[in-house]
């Protein structure tokens, strides 16, 4: 549900960042951020417990430039992704224009990515959404900890787990060095202009 | 089942022309700002905002808070649910200098409006609803 404001040449766009609490959503955030800062003329937002973990969300909006002669505004968002909130989760979802699936690729969160995406196609489904058609990428995040000798899933094990119906482009990632986070930021938002496209021509 | 699915519509189905927006933009000014309202922002419930008008006096970060406000009202609004109401039909925040109203224009739109002490909640309400019929009338929802 991208805004399309014709008389100031802007577009608005939500891209959500979705996955398994302590996956790394956030960091994703936070990275662009940081990297971005010269760009990024407001503040980012976050609705967090005391114990630093997303309450509500995580907000970021993002000037892109232009494109086809409007400005396009990403509005990034974040979701809590631990289970027990789902309520707020669906909140967030409202008007989401493209997703990205932060998995984690720690061996003993595997299941957790399962539940997470399943989840997140429930989710999607309330707003008559299919996650077979939303513009998605899927982050494989915290390869970097194979080096510290914490065990990691094989990407294909990964890619059967999680992708072999969706067949999206992923990204193995390390949010926390920033690899691969601004390819997954960009990837998402060429999907996410790409499916508007039709209505800013 | 992708009959139930509406994916092919990936804006909002409603559209604003040039002209809507420069008369609801003109309302949002002469009813509200120029009775005293700070700044007044016309949000979708997914956070987009619509139009805006402000007095140009006070620098406020107008986007993280269409962010905040839809998702506050989203929030107040499931509350109200879990508790048996339709909604609650009052949602506003006193601030020692600064109080924010939130206002349902339509089941997809708010009104969000920031005001000082120079105006009263009262006051600011009827402002408000007048300015939300025309609003209304302008769109015909």
């Amino acid at each position: 549900m991208a805004f399309v404001n014709l008389k100031n040449k802007e577009v608005q766009a939500k891209v959500v960042f979705y996955g398994p609490g302590r996956g790394g959503k956030t960091t994703n955030l936070e990275y662009i951020y940081n990297k971005f800062r010269d760009r990024i003329k407001s503040d980012m937002v976050s609705i967090k417990t005391h114990g630093d973990r997303t309450l509500f969300f995580d907000f970021l909006p993002f000037d892109i430039g232009k494109i086809m002669g409007y400005d396009v505004k990403i509005q990034l968002y974040t979701v809590p992704g631990q289970v027990k909130y789902n309520a707020t989760r669906r909140l967030v979802l409202k008007g989401v224009d493209g997703m990205v699936f932060v998995a984690d690729s720690m061996v003993e969160q595997r299941e957790k990515n399962l539940l997470s995406l399943k989840n997140l196609q429930e989710n999607l489904t309330i707003y008559k959404k299919s996650i077979f058609k939303i513009p998605l990428v899927l982050q494989y995040n915290k390869r970097d900890l194979e080096k510290q000798g914490i065990p990691v899933m094989p990407l294909d094990m990964m890619e059967k787990d999680l992708n072999s119906q969706l067949k999206v482009p992923y990204f193995e990632a390390s949010a926390l060095a920033g690899d691969n986070v601004i390819n997954t930021l960009k990837k998402i938002i060429s999907l996410t202009m790409a499916s508007l496209q039709n209505v800013l021509k | 089942m992708a009959d139930n699915y509406d994916d092919d519509i990936s804006l909002t189905d409603y559209t604003l022309g040039q002209d809507q927006l420069e008369k609801i933009e003109n309302i949002l000014t002469k009813d509200l700002v120029d009775s005293g309202v700070h700044s007044v922002l016309l949000i979708d419930m997914a956070g987009n905002i619509i139009a805006k008008g402000d007095s140009g006096r006070y620098e406020h970060d107008l986007y993280s808070l269409a962010a905040l406000a839809s998702a506050n009202f989203a929030a107040v609004d499931t509350m109200a649910k879990i508790v048996g109401e339709d909604e609650f039909s009052l949602l506003f925040h006193k601030g020692e200098n600064e109080s924010i109203h939130f206002s349902k224009v339509h089941s997809e739109f708010l009104l969000i409006t920031i005001f000082g002490k120079e105006i009263s909640l009262g006051l600011l309400r009827l402002k408000v609803a007048e300015a939300i019929e025309k609003i209304k009338s302008v769109w015909s929802l």
